[in-house]
Parts: structure tokens; sequence; C-alpha cells
């Protein structure tokens, strides 16, 4: 049942259902990911950053294509190489960079690092390390909107080393039995921390979803609009209640693991042949050739970020006294919000 | 009022709380059709239909884990483990996703886990356990465990009802053995303890099928009043309770059917020691089950459990010092 969807041609119409401004806003968001990844690692290196750094330098495609198909009332699960999936739905920079430093205002408070965030406002869960454990949480979304007959979906990403642990099964089982309305994105970037795709399985996980009971699709992970117009139709499936759809994102981690990982088990010539298939570089491309004033637009992201850094770095550290604060909820109930949907297709309210 | 065992108070307490709010479903092995390996959900099928009564595939994790998602977008879900010992298999997501979601990103997780503990019938390493500690040492997670048919009913109704993951102990060898007068309807018991017996010479602090094994013990030890507190709630623990029995009777006793190390009678032991030393006449002690598994053989397993006779033992001894 899996199915290879071709690369791209570089300048061509990969579908019809985005207007030029969403092409162009799916390279801004790419640019906004990237730019922040880059500040954010220079303020690790100056100290301002605590603990480690993660980024996703290479694979900015694979969120914010995927993310750009999601509607507003959609729920998502969103991983650390997957900033650009908070950006579409609508976390602005500073909160972004304060959440890196630790600071009161970051979209944890403090209580988390990195890119283990989820602002519940704005429809998203924030990851956990253990890695696939949100594939069941957005399972268990999706039980919930077929249970009460909503038209609704959840997506979720992971990488190729979690396709070895037991809760990738549980979540593919579990959703492929009840047919339940959710899109799995493995975003395969050839290693698992050191460990290549070689050592971790010996049959391609995408072949996998078949026995499960549902598709499995390969997708250029480095084509913004292969990655929206793939999730795109694995959504129009979901709700139109013929279940799951794992979408296999192929793609490279151009940078280590973390901050400290130097990538010496990765050989040259393979990150330079990826370096050839950069997703923005592939982006701006199409967008000149249609006339699209780009350098226009990265310097406007640009000053988005100095602006968002300005503010993050005024933003205080969280009192010490409040470390122990925020355990158990009393009160209202707090449930997911909707995020933004910026794709024109949603315009006019239309889900 | 309509007598009820433990294990129907429970089964009342689900089928009120679905009957009033459609939020709320229950989930685990085998709970549709064939009404739960012990028969808490027997009939719900038919009342709230499979959608509601969702017999899962066997995967622990699994169950956890879509409880937490399906709450965060508004059921209220919960979970039975077949047996307690099988959250060993969904301990991750109980533990990293559902303990902390709250705390790192003000999302609270509604669901409720329903464990079917405790030993001494013969169940083995596996279906024998009192996994309780590990969650007490989990931040973020609330542990009850009701001794009567009374608070298995209230102490449910308000676990579902609270926003935050809570862990439900209901003891097996309390199912169909411990009856009374239950009130109809809903009604929610806080997680407070309670006092199960007043008295002035010592106190019993126990939960759980304990407290039936520390009223019998103490019923009559030469005329001695005893108190037995019944904890009722793990996490939070009602410090104030214990602290007040401690000072009106001197002397405690604290009862653990799990593992003796770092057991919940352990943390009660410390609050003790470190807020109520100068109330104190005579050593905190504790009788607990030594560490090692549940065996499967009778006497094995018998030689194990805090029996009626350890703890009337213990308990004299204590009067006597």
């Amino acid at each position: 049942m899996a199915t290879k969807t071709a690369g791209a041609d570089p300048a061509g119409v990969v579908t019809e259902h985005l207007t030029l401004e969403d092409r162009v806003a799916l390279l801004r968001y790419m640019l906004l990911m990237r730019g922040i990844e880059e500040r954010a690692m220079n303020l690790y290196r100056q100290g301002k950053v605590p603990g480690s750094f993660y980024d996703g330098f290479g694979q900015e495609a694979v969120s914010v294509g995927s993310t750009f198909a999601m509607s507003a009332q959609d729920r998502l699960c969103i991983l650390h190489r997957d900033l650009g999936g908070h950006l579409v739905r609508g976390v602005t920079p500073a909160r972004i960079l304060a959440q890196y430093m630790g600071r009161a205002d970051g979209i944890t408070n403090g209580r988390d690092g990195n890119v283990h965030f989820g602002d519940h406002r704005l429809g998203c869960v924030g990851m956990v390390s253990m890695l696939p454990d949100m594939m069941l949480v957005a399972t268990g979304m999706a039980m919930a909107f077929k249970l009460r007959h909503e038209k609704r979906c959840a997506i979720t990403w992971f990488g190729d080393g979690s396709t070895s642990r037991g809760d990738f099964h549980e979540a593919m089982n579990w959703a492929g039995v009840q047919r339940l309305p959710v899109i799995f994105v493995l975003e395969n970037n050839q290693y698992a921390y050191s460990t290549p795709t070689t050592s971790q399985f010996a049959v391609d996980p995408v072949e996998r979803a078949a026995t499960y009971g549902f598709p499995g699709e390969t997708v250029d992970g480095n084509d913004v609009e292969a990655m929206f117009e793939a999730t795109r139709r694995a959504r129009e499936r979901a709700l139109a209640g013929d279940g799951p759809t794992l979408l296999e994102a192929v793609t490279m981690r151009m940078h280590g693991h973390a901050a400290h990982d130097d990538m010496k088990y990765v050989p040259k010539e393979q990150v330079e042949e990826w370096r050839k298939k950069d997703p923005i570089d592939r982006q701006e491309t199409r967008l000149r050739e249609a006339g699209v004033d780009t350098l226009a637009i990265r310097e406007e992201i640009a000053a988005a970020i100095e602006e968002g850094t300005r503010e993050a770095l005024a933003n205080p550290m969280p009192d010490p006294a409040t470390a122990t604060d925020r355990l158990f909820h009393d009160g209202d109930e707090i449930l997911l919000g909707d995020g933004n949907a910026p794709w024109s297709g949603f315009a006019g309210g239309a889900r | 009022m309509a007598t009820m065992t433990y294990l129907q108070a429970i089964s009342d307490a689900m089928r009120e709380e679905m009957r009033a709010d459609e939020r709320v479903l229950v989930m685990g092995e085998d709970i549709g059709v064939f009404g739960g390996a012990f028969k808490v959900t027997d009939g719900f099928i038919d009342e709230f239909g499979p959608d509601r009564v969702m017999d899962t595939p066997l995967a622990e994790s699994g169950i956890i884990g879509t409880a937490i998602g399906a709450a965060v977008v508004g059921m209220r879900p919960i979970a039975e483990m077949q047996f307690a010992d099988f959250i060993s298999c969904g301990f991750d997501q109980l533990v990293n996703v559902a303990g902390k979601m709250y705390y790192r990103q003000g999302l609270p997780v509604n669901i409720t886990v329903r464990l079917p503990s405790g030993g001494g019938f013969s169940g083995g390493p596996f279906h024998s356990q009192n996994p309780e500690a590990w969650f007490m040492h989990s931040p973020g997670l609330k542990v009850v465990a009701p001794s009567t048919a009374t608070d298995a009913k209230g102490l449910l109704i308000s676990a579902v009802r609270d926003h935050n993951p809570v862990i439900y102990l209901e003891h097996k060898h309390l199912y169909r053995r411990v009856k009374e007068e239950v009130e109809p309807g809903t009604y929610a018991t806080p997680f407070t303890a309670r006092i199960a017996r007043e008295g002035t010479d010592l106190t019993v602090i126990a939960y759980g099928a304990m407290v039936h094994t520390a009223l019998e013990a103490t019923e009559d030890i030469d005329g001695a009043s005893v108190e037995v507190v019944d904890l009722r709630s793990l996490v939070p623990l009602d410090e104030e309770a214990i602290l007040a029995s401690v000072r009106k009777t001197s002397k405690v006793l604290i009862l653990d059917e799990a593992n003796q190390t770092c057991a919940a009678g352990a943390q009660v032991a410390a609050v003790i020691a470190d807020k109520a030393f100068e109330d104190l006449d005579g050593p905190v002690r504790r009788v607990a089950t030594p560490d090692v598994p549940i065996p499967f053989s009778p006497p094995l397993e018998q030689a194990l459990l805090p029996s009626v006779d350890r703890v009337k033992e213990a308990a004299r001894e204590l009067l006597e010092y």
C-alpha cells in the first residue's frame, strides 16, 4: 500500500491547492524557523541558552508544509526539529527565544527547555523526550474526535529512531483498528542521534503502514509544497472517515543531534549531497522564478527576529519562589484551543 | 440506601458519572461485552454502547496514552488496568506525559486510572502488587485508595471530576468481602484521611485492605483504646489528620501491604518523625510486606503479607512500651 511521491521539479507547480500567497507564506515560515534557530544557537554559544540546543536545520519543509495543511480546529503534537509547526500555529519569535533561554514568559515559563513546548491555547501539545510517546496522545485525540463525530484531525511527528519503540506499534495498531482521523508524519532524517537507519530497521517503516491497515506514503521532506500536498490529502482521507495515514518525510539532519555533537559519524559527502536539496533554497528559487522579491522577505524576517530577540532578552528569569507552583490544577477546565490556520483553503471558515 | 459491595460501589460510581456527564468514558481490556476481568463494568456496554465502554487492544501504554489525548480535547476517560501490575507497561505515559503536562505547559490531564491491586489469593508475582509508591514518587499524579464501599464510590467520583491524573487503587481482596449501605446518586469524597475508629492509646495508620486488618487486629487488645486512621488519599497526604492522631495517642503503628522500602508508610513515618517528634512516646513502628516479589503458593504468600496476628503483636508491643 506504500506509495512513492517523486520529488517535484524544483521550479514546477506541485499542487493547485496553493496560491502564490500561500507559497510565499511557506517560505516565510521556513525562513523564520531557520533564523530563530540560528539566533538561538548564537545565544547558546554566548551562554544565554542553558542545557543544550537542538535544531531542525535542513528539515524546515517537513513541519511547515504539513502544519500548513491543518485547520484551526485540528490538534498537533509537535517534535523537536519542527519549530515551523509552532510558527504556523502562531507562536511568536519572542516567546520561543524566551523559552530557549529559560525565561519567565517562555512557553513553559522556564519549566522545560528547547523545543519541549506546546502552546495549548493554539492547539499544540508539547513533546516529551521519550519518543514517540506523542503518537499515542495524538491517537487519543483522534479517538475523541471520532467518538464525538467531529470533522477534525490530529497530527504528530516523530523520527526514524522512534519507529523502534513499542509506542510506535501501539499507536499505529490502535489507529488502524479504530480507523482514526490521525496523521503520522515519520521524519526520516537518516540518523537517530549517531545511529544510521541501516542499524535501525530491516524494512523501511513506511512499508509497515500496510500491515496496520492504512496507507503509507513517501514524501520528499525537503519540498515544502510536496509536504503540504501529501498532508492535505491525508487530512481529506481522515475527515472522510477513511482512517490514518503514515507519511514518511525523507530528509536529512544537517546538524548534530544537539549543539555538542560534531556529527563526525556522518560522511561529509552525504551532507554535501543534501545541502544541494536545501528546502529553503528550493522554495526561494521557485518564487523568484514566479517574480517574488525574496530578498525583501528575508529582510523582513531578519527584522522580526531582531525584534523578538530584543523582547526575549528583556524578559526576566523566573522567580525561584515559583518552582513548586502549578503542579495540580484546580478551577475552570483548561483544554486545547484553536490555532492559526493560514492556508487560503481555510479562508471564510472552510474546514 | 442500597447495600452494595465495594465492587458494586465502584460500578455505581462510574455508572452515575457516565449518566450525568457524556464526557466520561471507560476504556480497558475485556471491559465491554465481557464486563471486565472482575465484572466491574458488567452490563455497561448495553447501557452506554461500545464507544463509551471501549474494549481496547492489549496495550497498556496505548490505553494511558490515548486516554491522555482524549482528555486534553475534552473527554474524561476512566482507564482500567486489568491488574494493577500491568501499569508497568504504561508507566512512561503516566509518569512522563500525564504527570508532567500541567507543570510544564499549563495543560491539565483529566484522566482516572483504575488499578485493581493487592494480594492474598495466589495471584503470584504479576497479579498481586501494590504499586502505589511508584506514583507517590512521581510528581503530578494524585493517588487514592479506598477501604470501604462508601469511599470507593465517593473517591472514584472525585477522581473523575478532578482535573488532574488520579491513580485509583481498588483492592481486589475487598471487592466482594466488604459491603455496606451506600448513598444513591452521586457524591464526592474529598482526598483526605478519615478516622475509621476513635481511640486514645495507640494510632494505627493504614489504607486500602490494611484498614480492615488494622480494625480486626486491634478490636480487643486487653481493652486498649486504639485509633485507626484510614488515609484514603496518599497524594495529597493528609498530614494534619496524621499529626492530630499522633498528638492524641503518642504511639504509632503504620501498615503497608506493599513492599516495605519507600512504601507509603515510610513517607508517613518520615512526616511523623519530622513534625511530631515531641509528641511521641515510643518508636514509630511499621508492619509491611518484606522486599520480595509476591509468591504464588499460599503458605509463602501468607508468610509475607501483613496478617492480623503480626499487626496485633506489633500493636501489643507498642502499647506496652
